[in-house]
């Protein structure tokens, strides 16, 4: 008999390729996804060193980064041009690299093209059991299938462009356990902020987080995917789900992933990756999901959550003294007074996209909201950006775009856009945005712009009455 | 990479603590699809003060930079280091650097000297006048005064360095190791290359 593992533990195994003395390992990398913003250096790195991509056949790059949300070609067919030739000429780099390496590249036009970790789940890319890589920090979202994934810096790009490999320690492991039924009007993104409220933005450190309990077996992938991909927000590298047969059903069919013989083959190895009964997790952390209410932000930092009925803390409130100190200066950038009630608080821009909340669900229960509604005089701009182009189109076919415009929003083109500010798209200096993104840093959305993170319902709500609000009064 | 295993000339004493990254290369020049040409805005805000060292002729390429404690702290940028590399600096020597620095440096060959802060005191007296001599191989800095100062390194950094190995060579020693691991996945796990349309 093998000791009991865990699902990370055993992804980790079927992985190692070499160990070394010092514990360092040679980890294969089954899949890694490429974006415009972080790959330019590994690929001139690739030609100074006459290297090649080992295994294009594992990599798929496309643009999201810092394409415009705006028409991207004019009637003719012709691109628009980018704006900023910075932008542009990134766009004209990963369009040149990827031919050149022989790797798959979705168009910045093309209907499969969106934001990487909405597209690798959509085109069945991403699967149970992988080792999946990617420049950027948000990869963890992945691991909603049951995929080892984490973020990775430029030149462990080339590096594991150069050898479909990287040199890695094991982590320790963290169950993160939530039992219970969410509440009327809680989702998603409202557990995962309840998390890392919890547990801090550092709370994850050098572990890999496995989400467990009932609340997580009856989530939708697509809200699992939201939950993960906020992992490294509580400073995880990577969350995992166990895939169960919501996972299979989601996967089957997609144009990448495995059919036939394959498939049968596959989900044999997808069955015995759940954790082992017995398997031990170096830390526990357990929450009910019936104290979960809606979340905000109020601070710069993720951790700085409070639900919607609570009020802006006072920073003499923390015991630790840092904290303390970088409370004070977080409400002094974001233009908040200690004791103010979170609903008092007046909103110039919504931002509905990103990463963590761009999929068809997410835009359907913004609808919800939106549907026979106007947005508040005081909104200065209201976006609705999809993950991708099939995203898009399949709101179109549910006229989810219709809701949007009647009600006063923008229905743009599919990119990372407003959740960091590279394109045109960005909050400016001082205004305030009810944000689905992951991120409420300082200067995330533009310089000088002031996040507060909410579901997309809740981001809808915020732009029809102009202030944070509480979704549960508003729809029940 | 470059193998590195002794560097002699000026160096810029510089001796500022807490210099993160923003210093060393602010955001504006982060849009790039090169690691080279960053030499450029290394340093934008400290060139704008009058008389500073980086742009005083009498370092005008110098390849050993002195730091005060804590250098490279912020963001986990690797321009950092290619702005570094490209103005030519080839180690840097401090009393202490933030951990996602000394890494990035290393991946890139450059140099990160830790020494007490005593020792920067004087190397800083010696750079304002006289070249300075950093031996990997032995471990020492030493100056035309007969000053000597010995730093620690961890061992596969250093012998990474002297072989002038990066991190891509070093795993491709291991080739033979991951083509036999491909082959056992094409076997056990045909399913997993991605279907073509
Ligand atoms: S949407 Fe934001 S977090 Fe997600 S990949 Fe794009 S920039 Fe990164």
């Amino acid at each position: 008999m093998t000791e009991p593992r865990t699902l990370y533990e055993k992804i980790w195994d079927a992985h190692v390729v070499e160990r070394r003395d010092d514990g360092t390992c040679i980890v294969f990398i089954d899949r890694h996804l490429v974006h415009e913003v972080t790959s330019p250096q590994a690929f001139e790195g690739l030609r100074a060193a006459g290297r090649t991509v080992r295994r294009p056949d594992l990599t798929l790059a496309v643009p999201d980064h810092n394409l415009p949300t705006t028409a991207r070609r004019d009637a003719a067919g012709n691109r628009v041009p980018i704006a900023d030739p910075m932008s542009a000429k990134q766009l004209e780099a990963l369009e040149a690299n990827a031919p050149a390496f022989g790797i798959r590249y979705i168009d910045d036009a093309a209907p499969e093209q969106g934001i990487v970790h909405v597209v690798g789940p959509e085109q069945g890319f991403t699967l149970p059991g992988c080792t999946l890589v990617c420049g950027d920090s948000h990869t963890a979202a992945h691991g909603a299938l049951g995929a080892l994934a984490f973020g990775i810096g430029t030149s462990e790009v080339e590096h594991v462009l150069a050898t479909q490999t990287l040199l890695l320690k094991q982590s320790k492991t963290m169950e993160i356990r939530i039992e219970g039924a969410l509440g009327f009007g809680v989702s998603p993104k409202d557990v995962v902020l309840a998390i890392i409220g919890r547990i801090g933005a550092a709370g994850g450190t050098g572990h890999v987080i496995e989400y467990t309990g009932s609340t997580i077996r009856d989530m939708s992938i697509e809200g699992r995917l939201t939950v993960s991909n906020m992992s490294i927000e509580a400073g995880a590298r990577a969350g995992l789900i166990a895939p169960d047969a919501k996972t299979l059903a989601y996967i089957k069919g997609r144009p990448m992933a495995p059919s036939g013989p394959d498939w049968d083959a596959a989900m044999q190895w997808w069955r015995s990756l759940p954790t082992d009964d017995g398997a031990r997790y170096d830390t526990h952390v357990t929450l009910d999901a019936g104290d979960i209410a809606p979340n905000v932000t109020w601070g710069t930092s993720p951790e700085d959550v409070v639900p919607i009925t609570g009020s802006v803390p006072d920073p003499d409130s923390f015991e630790d003294e840092s904290k303390r100190a970088a409370a004070a200066k977080s409400l002094d950038y974001m233009g908040l007074t200690p004791g103010q009630r979170m609903e008092d608080v007046a909103v110039d821009t919504i931002f509905i996209g990103s990463c963590t909340n761009s999929r068809i669900e997410d835009l359907r229960a913004a609808a919800e909201v939106a549907k026979g509604r106007r947005i508040a005089d005081g909104i200065k701009q209201a976006l609705v950006v999809p993950g991708s182009g099939l995203v898009k189109l399949q709101a179109e076919r549910e006229g989810l775009d219709r809701v949007f415009i009647e009600a006063g929003f923008e229905w743009r083109e599919p990119g990372c856009s407003m959740c960091l500010g590279m394109n045109p798209d960005k909050v400016p200096p001082g205004q305030r945005c009810a944000s689905t993104s992951n991120r409420n840093f300082v200067g995330r959305q533009g310089p000088g712009a002031r996040t507060h993170l909410v579901s997309p319902a809740m981001a809808a709500a915020a732009a029809v009455t102009g202030k944070l609000t509480d979704i549960r009064e508003m729809m029940g | 990479m470059k193998p590195f295993s002794q560097v002699e000339g000026r160096a810029y004493p510089f001796g500022r603590k807490n210099v993160d990254t923003d210093v060393i290369i602010p955001a504006e020049f982060l849009k790039t699809i090169s690691r080279e040409g960053l030499g450029a805005g290394a340093f934008k805000v400290v060139r704008a003060e009058e008389g500073n060292v980086f742009d005083d002729p009498d370092y005008a390429g110098a390849p050993i930079l002195i730091a005060g404690d804590n250098f490279g702290c912020g963001s986990s940028r690797e321009h950092a280091a290619w702005a570094l590399d490209d103005m030519g600096v080839r180690v840097v020597i401090a009393p202490s650097f933030s951990d996602i620095f000394s890494s990035n440096a290393f991946k890139n060959g450059i140099l990160a000297v830790e020494l007490p802060q005593a020792a920067i005191d004087r190397l800083m007296e010696v750079a304002a006048t006289d070249p300075i001599t950093v031996d990997l191989e032995n471990q020492v800095v030493t100056t035309p005064f007969q000053d000597r100062f010995e730093f620690p390194i961890d061992p596969f950094r250093k012998s990474c360095l002297l072989a002038g190995l990066d991190e891509i060579g070093l795993t491709l020693e291991s080739d033979d190791a991951i083509g036999v691991y491909e082959h056992k996945l094409a076997a056990d796990k045909p399913w997993l290359a991605p279907r073509t349309a």
